[in-house]
């Protein structure tokens, strides 16, 4: 019987042999890379809902919401969110706004003076400006801007800025110019032409700017972390320290249920950002050029 | 002139800082006291204590063993390879692995931190994974703390390149492999003749990338180690911050702030070179 079978004509397969294998191998391997980076986030999922949790991984002896319910609550939990969501929001709002009148006149018109911005740009993506918060600090000192909520979103707005112009700069060169000339020669201003045709037209491009400079606002911590020191001011980033008690007590439990009420956001919006351009890596592609 | 809103937030909130960076690295201010609101000049005193100072070296080295191990090798490498991989793999595992990947990167970076941290903890996953199969575990993030920082930002950081490697082989027209096939080349002969030397520009581009972000990580080393155990683990954006903010020497955290532009302006330069030669040969 088992002699038959394996003398039984194998199954024609269009993939040689030689690639089923190192499909196999590439399968496996991909197997092993989920269960490595997916390991770290364990302890998050099942001390979120351990009310007894410490830095262990285990599973809970009964799933309990109770850190949900200590850390919903407006001073911990709300308040620090909506600042979160304050900042975010303004930043990306903002820098999107700017990028756009930016990017219109350099994406329009050729001039040397463009170039220069243009290399000016790209220089300011590079720079490790995030790195140099302590004279940060003591320029936010002379301006008097320390603890500000306003001073802090235009710092953000800055260092998001020449990313966001590069990428508001391509995404616009994709928009065929020849639609505004029709529009200009009907009389209407460039900026009428860019609010009426051209901003409508990059809409998708617009939403991934927007989502990927909130994300990194969003995300940040070091910004705020230097640069605001009330407590009524702290976004989720900062305010995540109040869970470090004083003589070393953590509420590890506490820490991963806001851990994840603060990731939530982000996790949605990716999923939402990269559903809008069709999966692929728009903001990869951007960086390429 | 729509240009002009643009440019006014880069000049105070971007050129502003790094002209202070270098104005202030040459004054004596401090975080409290006298100095703090009437700083003196000292010229070049905060370079001459840098140079002087035994934990330059230390922490310029740790920068470089933790920008080199952690991006250019970890994250550029194991990005490639799981970008490569997904190109032949099954397509439901490839788009559950990119998920995971991707998972740690978006994460916010302080919980991104704790979650690295707790991982690496005395009685965290990694040790108790240990325990399983009878291996006794260690106080990691004390006893060999660069090493797990360095792991913690392959983790955190490789979705990057990744997405950037999946974006580029996709442009790999099929016909250049299936022709070095025919030739009779096998798998590896494939990859290190025709696949990598179609993606140099792609590969620079993001060596580049990812080295610059890797310069600027402070969070992650932040949480995990705080520098520690002494300066162990100080790269130098955690360097100048405890100078500045644990020790009060503002000139003194801006002299090194200084010298990180510097190297990010370096690296800039080159990578605008990089992409301009591109630019050029298409």
């Amino acid at each position: 019987m088992t002699a038959a079978v394996a003398r039984a004509p194998r199954p024609v397969s269009v993939a040689s042999p030689r690639r089923s294998v190192s499909r196999g191998l590439s399968t496996a391997a991909l197997v092993l890379v989920t269960a490595a980076f997916l390991l770290p986030l364990a302890w998050l999922l099942l001390a979120a809902f351990d009310a007894r949790a410490t830095y262990e991984t285990r599973l809970p002896q009964e799933l309990s919401l109770d850190n949900f319910a200590a850390v919903l609550t407006p001073q911990t939990t709300f308040v620090p969110l909506g600042n979160s969501l304050l900042l975010s929001t303004a930043t990306a709002a903002i820098t999107v706004l700017v990028a756009l009148l930016a990017a219109y006149p350099l994406s329009r018109y050729r001039s040397r003076f463009h170039r220069g911005v243009m290399y000016g740009v790209l220089f300011g993506t590079c720079l490790p400006i995030t790195a140099i918060m302590v004279p940060v600090y003591s320029l936010f000192v002379v301006l008097d801007l320390l603890d500000s909520m306003p001073g802090t979103i235009l710092f953000l707005v800055a260092s998001s800025l020449p990313m966001a112009v590069f990428m508001t700069k391509s995404f616009m060169d994709a928009v065929p110019v020849t639609l505004e000339e029709a529009a200009w020669i009907d009389g209407a201003s460039a900026m009428r032409a860019l609010r009426m045709i051209v901003v409508p037209l990059m809409r998708p491009g617009i939403a991934v700017v927007f989502v990927f400079v909130f994300l990194q606002a969003w995300g940040n911590f070091f910004v705020p972390f230097v640069l605001l020191y009330s407590p009524s001011k702290q976004p989720a980033a900062t305010s995540i320290y109040t869970f470090f008690g004083q003589f070393g007590s953590i509420a590890y439990g506490q820490l991963a249920a806001f851990s994840l009420l603060y990731s939530l956001p982000v996790v949605i919006l990716y999923i939402l950002a990269s559903r809008l351009i069709g999966g692929s890596f728009a903001l990869a592609g951007s960086v390429k050029g | 002139m729509p240009l002009l809103p643009a440019l006014l937030l880069l000049a105070v909130f971007l050129l502003g800082p790094i002209v202070w960076s270098i104005v202030g690295s040459l004054t004596n201010a401090t975080l409290t006291g006298a100095s703090a609101t009437s700083p003196d000049w000292v010229g070049l005193a905060n370079y001459e204590r840098l140079l002087a100072d035994p934990d330059f070296p230390l922490s310029l080295w740790l920068t470089v063993v933790f920008t080199v191990l952690s991006a250019v090798v970890g994250q550029n490498v194991l990005g490639f390879l799981v970008a490569f991989a997904m190109t032949r793999a099954d397509r439901r595992v490839a788009t559950i692995a990119s998920g995971a990947v991707i998972g740690a990167w978006v994460l916010p970076e302080i919980v991104a931190a704790f979650v690295a941290y707790a991982f690496f903890s005395r009685d965290g996953t990694l040790n108790q994974l240990l325990a399983v199969i009878g291996l006794e575990g260690d106080n990691w993030l004390f006893t060999v703390p660069m090493l797990t920082i360095v792991l913690a930002n392959v983790w955190r950081g490789t979705a990057f390149s990744m997405l950037v490697y999946r974006a580029a082989l996709s442009e790999v027209p099929p016909e250049l492999t299936e022709a070095a096939q025919i030739d009779g080349a096998n798998g590896w002969q494939r990859l290190v003749r025709v696949t990598v030397p179609l993606l140099r520009g792609t590969i620079a581009t993001n060596l580049m990338l990812v080295t610059l972000q890797t310069l600027s990580v402070f969070t992650l080393i932040y949480v995990m180690t705080a520098g520690g155990p002494g300066n162990a683990s100080a790269t130098l954006p955690v360097y100048a911050y405890q100078e500045a903010f644990r020790f009060g020497s503002i000139a003194f955290g801006t002299a090194i702030a200084t010298v990180m532009l510097v190297i990010g302006a370096v690296f800039s330069i080159v990578y605008i070179r990089i992409l301009n030669r591109a630019e050029a040969d298409r």
